[in-house]
């Protein structure tokens, strides 16, 4: 028998059923709720009868609508109000555990998980949004899923799927100075494209990946989905087991030592066989900005928007011309010549403690460039947020000219009153740049936390590593 | 669910890679805590000028004469005929009610993002993976013959022109079963599966007990 993956290890532990076509009833061991994509969800199980299976497996925050300023004022948008309070309603009408809007604890949901270990290695995890795929950096099956399989979870307990094809992407050697987890995400996009993981579960493997901190992981794993793969996934090390040991929902005792032993198994083994394998060389990897309205639309910091007229696929020639007509830029400009106007450090790619101290470092003793309108910092969690504040951070960045916010979603979608205006122009630390996503009319760029923070400084692009 | 067997409908053809959510449904509609409701601001960013927001009258917004929708020749469209992986992006299930609330009962295009495609099968829509190059030939024949219809037959897996040429499509035994019979999948899996979750629980709590914690 050959070896097996990790992926086909935790699949083989959930499984439920085999129903023979290559789809089985996997067992979930975890559900994280938000108010946007759960409402239907519990009214289903409200008009059907229905109980939750396991309430205690559940999880809630609200994360997407909040409002990002003073958390003692009432919510301003009334339709942000009733989503937020029907959360809270359905909660305690099933008995599910909410951090709600003025809990310490409260946060981006894939922030919260993994810091209070809500999300443990080995486990299968879902929740109603993609990027779920976050929880994956601690050895754990996690993947986003619609409306109605958030109630078939909560009435079950289970999901039927069909099993993905693997994918090992290894991203051998050493960063450069200045580089860090989101650009080797961005540069694995901009090599695969948006497409490249659909229908597969990808492993994040090589001494690149091993040498970052789980929070680096955690962006990496965040962004599987813009390459298309619902679940990516980073095997179990010390790092893992560091971060884990003494999280609140941790195992102790006897208990932990037994769940330490097991999580140890889970990597792939050595002669495992994945369907498609891409190798990367951190060396060559430079920091990356996006151009364009598609995560794959990336380049080095130092590159130009490239011309539609050299692409020789005309579908991908249109949706780059279509690109950058919405975007306002010209074929050959340089990304350091492109005026900003907003900064958003933000949201569940980057707005962890480390994110948050990078840009710091970057900032400290400086000013936001005089052409930036507004320059946010919104804080992945409660308690990220309490950290930074206990280390100074919040100080540096008010100092320097940035708000710092109340965590949530914030900028990253805009659905809370921080968005961008028609035609700003926004480097951001999230992870989508569609059209519309930050605002409508507005133009997102992508970029790692110390990228962006230099951009702030700067009022445009510049490559930190000069 | 509604079922789904055959349909033959009006195609319009949204000639556009990588269409996200966002662009499906913006988020500002996603603030409803409603399933209905979401067909008149489906693409509401391309469909209209102006900006939309929950609960607007959409029938006197100015429209964009440009988008393909708008266009009277594809009034009534029940088919939506696109590119590779439509529906990327975020999970949001408002993306199919959006499709489904505005009247189309099947999408056809070479790729699919992962959970739009099986959000869709839970709300009776259907998405047909068919290869590239059919893909382009039929982008070709709805160009140039209005009124272009497609029939899309799920117990046969197959679409079919209005030449009477057959393109086999392929879709999960379990899916199509739901499908067809317009089941509730919950329904089913506490019915047939209930005492397979239970003895599954009782394995796993020996094996990884600090799964299942105490409330
Ligand atoms: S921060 Fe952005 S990507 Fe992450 S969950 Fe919130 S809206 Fe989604």
């Amino acid at each position: 028998m050959t070896g097996r993956t990790l992926y086909d290890k935790l699949w083989d532990s959930h499984v439920v059923t085999e129903y023979g076509d290559g789809s089985a009833l996997l067992y979930i061991d975890r559900q994280l709720l938000h108010e946007v994509t759960s409402p239907q969800a519990f009214e289903g199980l409200r008009l059907a009868g229905r109980k939750p299976w396991r309430v205690a497996s559940n999880l809630a925050v609200t994360d997407h609508n909040v409002p990002t300023t003073d958390r003692s004022e009432p919510v301003t948008d009334p339709v942000s109000r009733v989503q937020i309070e029907t959360l809270d309603r359905n909660c305690a009408d099933f008995g599910v555990l909410e951090f709600g809007m003025r809990d310490p604890r409260q946060g981006i949901v894939h922030v919260v998980g993994p810091e209070q270990g809500t999300t443990l290695p080995g486990m299968t995890l879902v929740c109603g949004d993609s990027h779920t795929s976050t929880h994956g950096a601690l050895g754990t099956l996690a993947f986003g899923v619609g409306t109605s399989e958030v109630e078939h979870v909560l009435a079950t307990q289970t999901l039927v799927q069909k099993k993905a094809r693997s994918m090992l992407i290894r991203v051998d050697g050493q960063l450069g100075r200045g580089v860090t987890a989101k650009d080797i995400i961005l540069a694995i996009i901009g090599r695969i494209g948006t497409a490249g993981g659909t229908g597969y579960a990808i492993e994040y493997g090589g001494e690149a990946i091993r040498n970052l901190s789980m929070e680096g992981r955690m962006t990496i794993c965040n962004m599987s989905i813009e390459a298309g793969a619902r679940a990516g996934m980073v095997a179990v090390d010390d790092t893992t087991i560091d971060y884990v040991r003494g999280r609140p929902n941790a195992p102790t005792g006897t208990l932990w030592e037994q769940a330490e032993a097991q999580w140890r198994q889970l990597v792939s083994d050595p002669d495992a066989v994945f369907d498609r394998e891409v190798v990367l060389h951190a060396d060559e990897i430079e920091p990356q900005v996006s151009w364009g309205t598609s995560p794959e639309m990336v380049a080095p910091v130092n590159g130009r928007v490239p011309n539609p007229f050299e692409e020789e696929d005309p579908v991908k020639a249109r949706s780059m011309g279509r690109a950058l007509e919405y975007m306002g830029l010209e074929p050959g400009t340089a990304l350091t010549e492109i005026p900003l106007d907003k900064i958003f450090i933000g949201s569940c790619t980057n707005a962890r403690l480390e994110d948050l101290r990078e840009a710091a470092a970057v900032v400290r003793g400086r000013r936001v460039a005089e052409s930036i309108r507004q320059a946010l910092v919104v804080p992945g969690s409660g308690l990220v947020k309490l950290q930074a504040e206990a280390e100074g951070l919040d100080r540096i960045f008010r100092e320097a000219g940035f708000e710092w916010r109340e965590p949530g979603c914030s900028m990253c979608l805009g659905m809370n009153p921080d968005r961008l205006e028609p035609g700003e122009r926004c480097a951001s630390t999230s992870n989508r740049n569609f059209e519309g996503r930050q605002g409508q009319g507005g133009r997102t760029h992508l970029a790692s936390p110390a990228m962006v923070a230099a951009a702030a400084v700067h009022g445009h692009f510049v490559d930190i590593r000069d | 669910m509604e079922p789904f067997s055959e349909h033959t409908g009006l195609v319009a053809p949204l000639d556009r890679s990588n269409v996200d959510t966002d662009a499906i449904i913006p988020k500002q509609f996603l603030k409803s805590v409603k399933r209905t409701g979401f067909g008149p601001y489906l693409f509401d960013e391309w469909r209209y000028t102006d900006r939309g927001e929950p609960g607007m009258d959409c029938t006197h917004r100015p429209r964009n004469p440009d988008f393909v929708l708008n266009q009277e020749r594809y009034e009534g469209a029940t088919v939506l005929l696109t590119r590779d992986n439509f529906g990327c992006g975020s999970s949001r299930e408002h993306a199919p009610w959006a499709l489904k609330d505005y009247g189309f009962r099947a999408i056809v295009a070479p790729s699919f993002a992962d959970i739009f495609y099986s959000n869709c099968f839970k709300n009776g829509l259907l998405p047909v993976v068919l290869d590239g190059g059919v893909v382009e030939q039929l982008f070709q024949e709805v160009e140039a013959e209005p009124g272009y219809r497609l029939t899309i037959d799920l117990p046969a897996q197959q679409v079919v022109t209005p030449r009477g040429e057959r393109f086999l499509f392929e879709v999960d035994p379990f899916r199509k079963r739901m499908l067809l019979e317009g089941l509730d999948e919950i329904g089913v899996t506490l019915e047939e599966q209930s005492e397979a979750i239970q003895a599954y629980e009782q394995r796993r709590k020996q094996e990884a007990p600090w799964l299942f914690p105490e409330p």
